[in-house]
């Protein structure tokens, strides 16, 4: 578990940024969201946001993926492209971001009318053009990791909702992208399939791929995170290691956000 | 009673190959190309580009507001005046083929925005453009749900071509009133070829049953 999957870009040397963001800002019909966030993903690391529901978490991530556009601000990559937003930006710009990472959605979003085998290797075959039995080979290895390598033929609604976000995940681990998004991948889920889900995220980022997390959970955060942002009100308002984040917050709204979470009685 | 029978009997024959070389084959043409049109005009509808909205938007109000058999009166008596001559055949097809891709662009609008915006951002995380996410993920879900509405259009069509009549195709209700007319038996025909249509109904809702019960094999209901 140690050594990077095979089918990943060697990573360079730790430190190095893979992914930089300035200045990104989006309003959506007048309220704004997002007012001005920075952020930086190294090579390797993973970086957890938190924050109260509605304070842009996922709309920072949906913005990486190219899935929203922004108002402004500079999205780049170290190893690809790197997009200037302003009103003038075209979606082929923005849509040249989303080679480089792949999204886990809080609600699955698997293709129903696909199996499992056909969820993973659709992008693979039909977006990257592999080979059918490249992306299958891929495809049953990465499921195999998950424990989900007998259910190749089942549909999603078959599958547990845990078992429909590690299907979900490897979805994404078949794009190799350098980046993996999570958008809150265990709020969907009942309280006993929350372990295996995070299981399989903590593996992934033992493994060295690197991630931006958004995340209710603040122990998982602080077990796997090696940045924590707190995000509140479109704007970050803390960032430093899990540890002194969620530890010692510095911050008054971080220290009353992270007690909430953890005294909800 | 038995001249009565052997009038039924005599006109079932003539009437069904009405139904068999007219209205079936008009049907199945004119449904298949109504289809076509219809998902480019859902499509220009969903494009958010204002003129293709617009176009769609006139066609589908045009048609929908204004009666069948005056559109298939402009295609087969109107047009010729300004150089377009049609035989009857095809001005039929052409007539049905418009109106059904008026109602049923609507019908595919509607299953295409029935399916979840998750289903989009999902087919574009994983790389695909907006043209595959649609053909690959969309559309097929989109299909389920709009098989109910489309069997409508398209039983409603089966009896709509009988307008064609009046443009003189041969088809199963132009034979009954040729029959009626020779023979003054006009309750007879006439019912007799209203059984022909509703058998033919019949059968087509049997198929229906079946393509719905094979599509939902693979969804479960939210």
């Amino acid at each position: 578990m140690s050594s990077a999957p095979d089918h990943t870009p060697a990573p360079p040397s730790g430190g190095s940024p893979l992914l930089e963001v300035s200045g990104l800002r989006k309003s959506f019909g007048g309220t704004e969201v997002l007012t001005s966030i920075d952020l930086r993903v190294d090579t390797g690391t993973v970086v957890a946001l938190i924050g109260p529901s509605g304070s842009g978490k996922t709309t920072v991530l949906r913005c990486l993926n190219g899935l929203e556009q922004p108002d402004a601000g500079v999205i780049s990559f170290a190893d690809g492209p790197a997009v200037t937003f302003s009103a003038t930006t075209t979606r082929r710009r923005r849509e040249s971001l989303r080679t480089r990472s792949a999204m886990v959605f809080q609600g699955y979003n698997l293709f129903p009318h696909r199996t499992v085998l056909q969820n993973v290797t659709e992008g693979p075959i039909h977006a990257l053009g592999r080979t059918k039995a490249e992306a299958e080979e891929l495809a049953v290895r990465l499921l195999d990791r998950v424990g989900l390598a007998e259910r190749r033929d089942a549909y999603p609604h078959e599958l547990s909702g845990g078992q429909q976000q590690r299907v979900g995940i490897v979805r994404a681990l078949a794009m190799t992208p350098s980046l993996l998004l999570f958008d809150e991948p265990t709020s969907a889920l009942d309280p006993e399939l929350v372990g295996d889900v995070l299981r399989v995220i903590k593996e992934l980022a033992e493994e060295g791929w690197t991630m931006v997390l958004v995340t209710h959970e603040l122990s998982f955060a602080r077990d796997v995170a090696d940045e924590v942002v707190f995000m509140d009100g479109g704007v970050v308002v803390e960032r430093g290691p899990a540890s002194q984040v969620l530890g010692e917050p510095r911050q008054e709204r971080t220290q009353r956000f992270v007690h909430r979470l953890l005294n909800p009685f | 009673m038995g001249e009565t029978w052997q009038l039924v009997l005599d006109s079932f024959w003539p009437l069904l190959q009405g139904a068999l070389v007219g209205t079936i084959p008009l049907t199945l043409i004119s449904f298949a190309l109504g289809l076509v049109i219809a998902l480019v005009v859902a499509i220009m509808r969903l494009s958010g580009r204002r003129v293709l909205v617009g176009l769609g938007r006139a066609y589908v109000s045009a048609i929908r507001g204004t009666p069948l058999l005056v559109q298939l009166f402009v295609i087969f008596y109107g047009l010729p005046q300004v150089g377009l001559t049609w035989a009857a055949w095809p001005s039929a097809v052409v007539a049905f083929s418009l109106n059904v891709g008026g109602y049923a662009a609507e019908i595919l609008r509607a299953a295409i925005l029935s399916v979840p915006a998750g289903q989009w951002e999902a087919g574009y995380t994983v790389g695909m453009s907006r043209a595959q996410t649609l053909r690959r993920i969309i559309l097929p879900q989109a299909a389920r749900v709009s098989v109910p509405p489309l069997s409508n259009s398209f039983i409603s069509l089966v009896k709509d071509t009988s307008l064609a009549a009046m443009i003189l195709v041969d088809e199963a209700f132009k034979v009954a009133r040729e029959i009626s007319s020779a023979t003054n038996e006009f309750l007879i025909t006439y019912m007799e070829v209203a059984v022909i249509y509703w058998l033919i109904c019949v059968m087509l809702s049997g198929v229906q049953d079946r393509i719905e019960r094979r599509l939902e094999r693979h969804v479960v209901r939210a």
